[in-house]
């Protein structure tokens, strides 16, 4: 200890008390920053949002702009949220193949995990929707009921009553809901992709909207069952009615014909 | 039968005629068109061959026992199968169990009822032709004499003449009946009075969201969405629910104010939220296939199509009128309200509409 102190005014004194007071201060802020876990996901979510950004440089941006603003082929993509990108791409609507009255569902191009980092970068350009979970969308604990009243309300009248789809003007329409992934479905709702409304949680609840996804798997799901078999389409009286007249009355002319057709003589002439 | 029973006129026209082999056989002069009669019979196989007849007896019976075998099938499968079981069959899908036996049951047993009486009176009953001669429609001279001599005699004994009174009341009773049908029309009314032109909606009324039977606030409803209201105080199990609903449904959009094109249009928007009756004026439908980039609505009875950004012109179709729209405001809590009744009808044009 004397020796120590007897060194106290040595010229690298002040030094070596430097380097001890700087590592202790580092060493005690490496054990109580509670930040490690979040500072990763942070930089996972930068780092996504810089690749979602390359993404929507060779993708998107040609239409969208280069910063998601919209140009005159696109609209802004600002605000949009990432329920919208999720949607858009992750039923293959966007990239749009060429403009028209509406772009119609197609193979999806790209991966899922590319789609999350598209929509992350989307959603820093602006607060918007965002992907809803697996228990928002899950048909399970929903009132299928009141799902089907609320569809009858809010999207039969485009959709007809157990999603078949149905026509609009100009080469436009509302698409048949046959197998959408029940996360689009929710998304849908939430943004208004195209010409369809939104119907955001202010006026249609998530609950009512787990309500819907419910029905629509009831009535339109792959084993949904249909008592009556034969549905034609689920289009409802005019399918039904040009097959009643069709085959139906075809079938009892052409019994009638073959009866009076056929002679039973011994004699054929 | 056979054709010596059948009248000589109705025989075919001989082939061969007095002037000539291979000439076509000209008609006589006074009977141009002759009759040439029935063909000659030609006989089944069932008629010759007794083995065939069996055999035919044999379809026709199996026909019907199949027939009677369905009918014990249905009666079982009602009894049998649970309502709620479902099946897959091929074309048809997941079908009830149910529906599919007792269709099947039933198209069968009808079906073969029908193909055995079809095959019994092609193979076995008789099936020569016969031809029945029709007779003159005027009745005979004495029965026309006969008959007119007994109206004469019941009419003398009537009295009908010679008892007036009898005669005068009868008439009067006939010609009076008829008008207890004529009143019954009254029912047809009482005409509507104003009910047409006015709805539930008054100034002050909340507009409540039809999903969540909630009042909506302004701040709810989002640009680009479509949400359905009704007047506050209507509730679904009202008594006449439908009957005000029919008229006071209401569709709420919000548009960006700058797109709004009609003067009054914006003035009765409240920050581009806009009100139209749900109510198509051609006939009625109710019309909400709201395209959001486009503000068209369109009718999915006859395509009659509304602009929304442009006081709900008509652009397409059949529908008359503009969609009615309802004046709106907040009121301090951010409520959205009526500020008054729809001013002009709703729904489909009517005679004294105006």
């Amino acid at each position: 200890m004397k020796k120590l102190s007897a060194r106290r005014r040595h010229p690298l004194a002040a030094v070596v008390v430097l380097l001890l007071a700087l590592a202790a201060t580092g060493g005690l802020y490496a054990a109580f920053a509670p930040a490690s876990k979040a500072q990763a996901d942070t930089t996972a979510q930068s780092l996504a949002i810089d690749e979602g950004k390359k993404l929507f440089s060779v993708g998107c941006a040609s239409c969208h702009g280069t910063g998601g603003q919209g140009s005159s082929d696109g609209p802004s993509l600002v605000g949009v949220g990432a329920a919208a990108v999720d949607f858009q791409v992750g039923t293959g609507r966007m990239p749009a193949q060429q403009p028209g009255a509406q772009i119609a569902r197609k193979k999806v191009i790209y991966s899922q995990a590319e789609i999350d980092q598209l929509a992350a970068y989307i959603a820093s350009l602006g607060a918007g929707p965002t992907i809803p979970t697996k228990s928002q969308v899950s048909p399970e604990g929903a009132d299928i009921a009141k799902g089907g009243e609320l569809f009858r309300t809010n999207c039969a009248q485009c959709h007809n009553f157990t999603g078949k789809g149905g026509a609009l003007t100009h080469g436009k329409f509302a698409p048949s809901l046959e197998g959408v992934d029940p996360k689009h479905i929710y998304e849908a709702m939430q943004t208004g992709p195209q010409n369809m409304p939104s119907f955001p949680d202010t006026t249609l609840s998530e609950k009512n909207k787990k309500d819907i996804i419910a029905y629509l798997n009831a009535v339109n799901g792959d084993d949904t069952e249909s008592p009556g078999g034969l549905e034609l389409g689920g289009l409802g009286p005019v399918s039904e009615g040009l097959f009643g007249w069709i085959f139906g009355l075809g079938a009892l002319v052409a019994v009638a014909v073959w009866v009076a057709a056929r002679t039973a003589k011994a004699k054929k002439s | 039968m056979s054709s010596q029973d059948i009248p000589e006129e109705n025989l075919p026209a001989e082939q061969v005629d007095e002037h000539g082999h291979g000439a076509v056989a000209l008609a006589d002069e006074t009977n141009p068109f002759a009759d040439p009669g029935l063909p000659p019979h030609e006989h089944r196989i069932q008629d010759i061959d007794e083995r065939a007849a069996k055999r035919s007896e044999r379809v026709v019976a199996m026909l019907f026992t199949l027939s009677m075998l369905a009918t014990v099938g249905f009666i079982a499968s009602y009894v049998a199968i649970p309502r709620d079981k479902s099946i897959f069959v091929f074309p048809l899908g997941h079908i009830s169990a149910l529906n599919f036996a007792l269709g099947m049951t039933l198209g069968v047993a009808l079906f073969a009822i029908g193909a055995g009486a079809v095959h019994w009176a092609r193979t076995l009953m008789s099936d020569v032709e016969i031809a029945d001669q029709r007779h003159p429609i005027e009745a005979e001279p004495e029965v026309k004499a006969k008959v007119l001599a007994d109206f004469k005699e019941g009419a003398k004994e009537s009295a009908l003449g010679r008892r007036k009174l009898i005669r005068n009341t009868m008439f009067g009773a006939l010609a009076l009946f008829p008008l207890s049908g004529v009143m019954l029309l009254r029912d047809l009314g009482p005409l509507p009075g104003t009910k047409l032109r006015h709805t539930l909606w008054s100034k002050g009324k909340l507009l409540v969201n039809m999903n969540t039977n909630e009042p909506l606030r302004a701040s709810d409803v989002a640009v680009g969405s479509l949400t359905f209201a009704k007047p506050e105080g209507l509730e679904e199990h009202d008594e006449d629910f439908q009957l005000q609903i029919a008229k006071a449904a209401l569709m709420i959009v919000r548009l960006q104010p700058e797109n709004i094109k009609d003067k009054r249009e914006l003035a009765w928007s409240h920050e581009g939220i806009v009100a139209y009756s749900k109510i198509c004026t051609h006939v009625g439908c109710p019309i909400s296939l709201y395209e959001q980039q486009t503000h068209h609505v369109l009718c999915p009875c006859h395509q009659s199509t509304f602009d929304l950004s442009d006081g709900a012109r008509v652009i397409f179709g059949p529908a008359g009128h503009a969609l009615p729209q309802l004046r709106i405001g907040v009121n301090e809590q951010g409520y959205l309200e009526a500020l008054g009744d729809f001013e002009e009808p709703v729904g489909p044009a009517f005679w004294e509409r105006g």
